[in-house]
């Protein structure tokens, strides 16, 4: 096959794809507009989506507050600049590793397991099943999935903003012995509220990449087990691409890049 | 009496691609009757009664069902259409979930504003029916694959369907629930005084429940007629698929 044939199909295949998302999100909001939304399950959703990612979540962002600080305090304090740690380390968190630390921790945890679920009832056809019995897949699956991501993803970012602050706060007393108040005052002049709105923006965003990638992924899975985990390897891999994607075109716009 | 007709595919065809399915198929569905639909594994049955359902759409061709062209249907219209008929499929395809009392009143707790007492008194009534009782709240996994397919009954006639379609209702089971599942739905065409479509591979179980065969090869049907029409049919094609000999035209 030559190399202009290839990038034809490689295109088609984008297109399909693009426009199959579209479709899935069209379809997601007019089940919104028509207010055909599962509240209980939405709720299960939110619990087993939000509650079950909050550990993981808190983890890695106290590991990773604790590694910026620890990265910057020492440096600054030999530059005289130690008071400016705590602002570094909060500005950081709060505008960018916040935010997208905690979606690609939900991606790769929540994501996988969308694409999973909705895989597997596509090849047992429960998903043919809803269709038969005039259910709407969508309005069945996607709502619940989506609200409950929309709600979690921004909380789950909440937690993770502050226990990165603490983590870092608590390596800048221990290593470079930057008193707290010091941290915090620091912190509250780099970081505005509008920052940490900001930031919540971009989870509601990442938030609704990874339920529509997910369940994108599930519902156009084919080919038995093999295909299922296809779509839960593409789902997250697809979901973290985007989300790295957008994250640099969004700070681009709020934080004032251009 | 001339039979009505309830469901029709005339000059179907379906392809995926260069996969040809369905070529220029035409079927009648006798309301009132048990229409079994016979033919070699891949030979696109279980299509058939996907199109009658309204769950894909032939590439050119038209799906009657109660009058109605289900061909280029917009799906709000299709959801009205499919009230009428119901699918059981082959593996029960229960949402795993939900329990199966769950599972049984689903489309009526989605469709209807009957109040929860009313629905449980339906389903257990399904179940019943389909001679399950005090599994309402089991899970599908807890169950046995008679079971999980009578359980897909229940759900597919919880609703009262006008046209019930089985899908290889009785493919892998032994032989004695292989009669319960065909007594079954003998009895639950009686009960709903409807129109059902079997797709089945089980010749003793067909002779049994048909009313009407219908024998698909190659993308259409090659034989229709009663029961005893198609059992003593001198078509070559018939004859070698109801006596299972390896010679003959339709080739191993």
């Amino acid at each position: 096959m030559g190399i202009l044939e290839r990038f034809g199909e490689k295109t088609i295949a984008f297109l399909e794809y693009l426009g199959g998302i579209i479709s899935l999100i069209g379809e997601t909001i007019r089940s919104l507009v028509h207010a055909q939304i599962r509240y209980a399950e939405t709720f299960v959703q939110s619990y087993e989506l939000g509650i079950g990612s909050l550990l993981i979540v808190l983890l890695t962002s106290l590991f990773t507050g604790m590694v910026i600080s620890l990265e910057s305090a020492q440096q600054a304090v030999q530059y005289g600049i130690g008071s400016l740690v705590g602002g570094a380390v909060t500005y950081t968190s709060v505008r960018e590793l916040g935010p997208m630390l905690t979606a690609v921790v939900v991606a790769g945890r929540v994501g996988s397991a969308i694409a999973a679920e909705i895989g597997s009832m596509v090849v047992t056809e429960q998903i043919d099943a809803l269709r038969s019995m005039g259910l709407s897949p969508v309005r069945f699956l996607v709502v619940p999935r989506l609200l409950a991501l929309a709600i979690m993803l921004p909380l789950l970012t909440i937690f993770a903003d502050i226990i990165s602050i603490v983590g870092g706060m608590w390596i800048a007393q221990a290593y470079a012995h930057i008193n707290p108040a010091s941290f915090i005052s620091s912190a509250r002049q780099a970081v505005g509220f509008d920052d940490v709105v900001k930031g919540l923006f971009k989870s509601f965003i990442f938030a609704c990449i990874i339920a529509f990638v997910g369940c994108y992924q599930g519902l156009s899975t084919r080919g038995g087990a093999a295909g299922v985990g296809r779509a839960t390897t593409s789902a997250v891999v697809i979901s973290i691409i985007l989300i790295f994607g957008t994250n640099f075109i969004m700070s681009y716009f709020l934080f004032g890049g251009h | 009496m001339e039979p009505t007709i309830y469901a029709s595919l005339e000059d179907v065809t379906l392809s995926f691609g260069e996969n040809v399915i369905l070529k220029n198929c035409n079927l009648k569905i006798v309301r009132g009757a048990i229409t079994c639909i016979v033919g070699l594994s891949g030979a696109g049955k279980s299509t058939i009664l996907r199109l009658l359902d309204g769950l894909i759409e032939p590439s050119s061709g038209h799906v009657y069902v109660d009058g109605h062209d289900l061909c280029h249907t917009p799906e709000r219209k299709l959801v009205e259409l499919r009230q009428k008929t119901s699918l059981a499929f082959q593996f029960a395809a229960l949402l795993d979930s939900l329990t199966i009392g769950e599972n049984v009143g689903l489309p009526l707790r989605e469709h209807t504003a009957l109040s929860d007492e009313k629905i449980r008194h339906i389903v257990d009534d399904a179940l019943e029916s389909v001679g399950l009782r005090h599994i309402y709240d089991s899970l599908p996994n807890e169950l046995s694959g008679g079971m999980l397919k009578r359980a897909g009954f229940a759900r597919a006639i919880v609703t009262r369907p006008e046209l019930v379609l089985y899908d290889e209702p009785t493919t892998g089971l032994d032989p004695i629930v292989t009669n319960l599942i065909t007594d079954t739905i003998i009895r639950l065409r009686q009960k709903l005084d409807g129109t059902a479509v079997v797709i089945s591979h089980d010749l003793h179980s067909i002779f049994r429940m048909a009313d009407y065969v219908a024998m698909l090869f190659e993308g259409a049907i090659i034989a229709y007629g009663p029961r005893e029409e198609i059992r003593t049919s001198s078509n070559p094609f018939v004859q070698q698929f109801l006596t299972g000999n390896e010679v003959g035209p339709i080739p191993v």
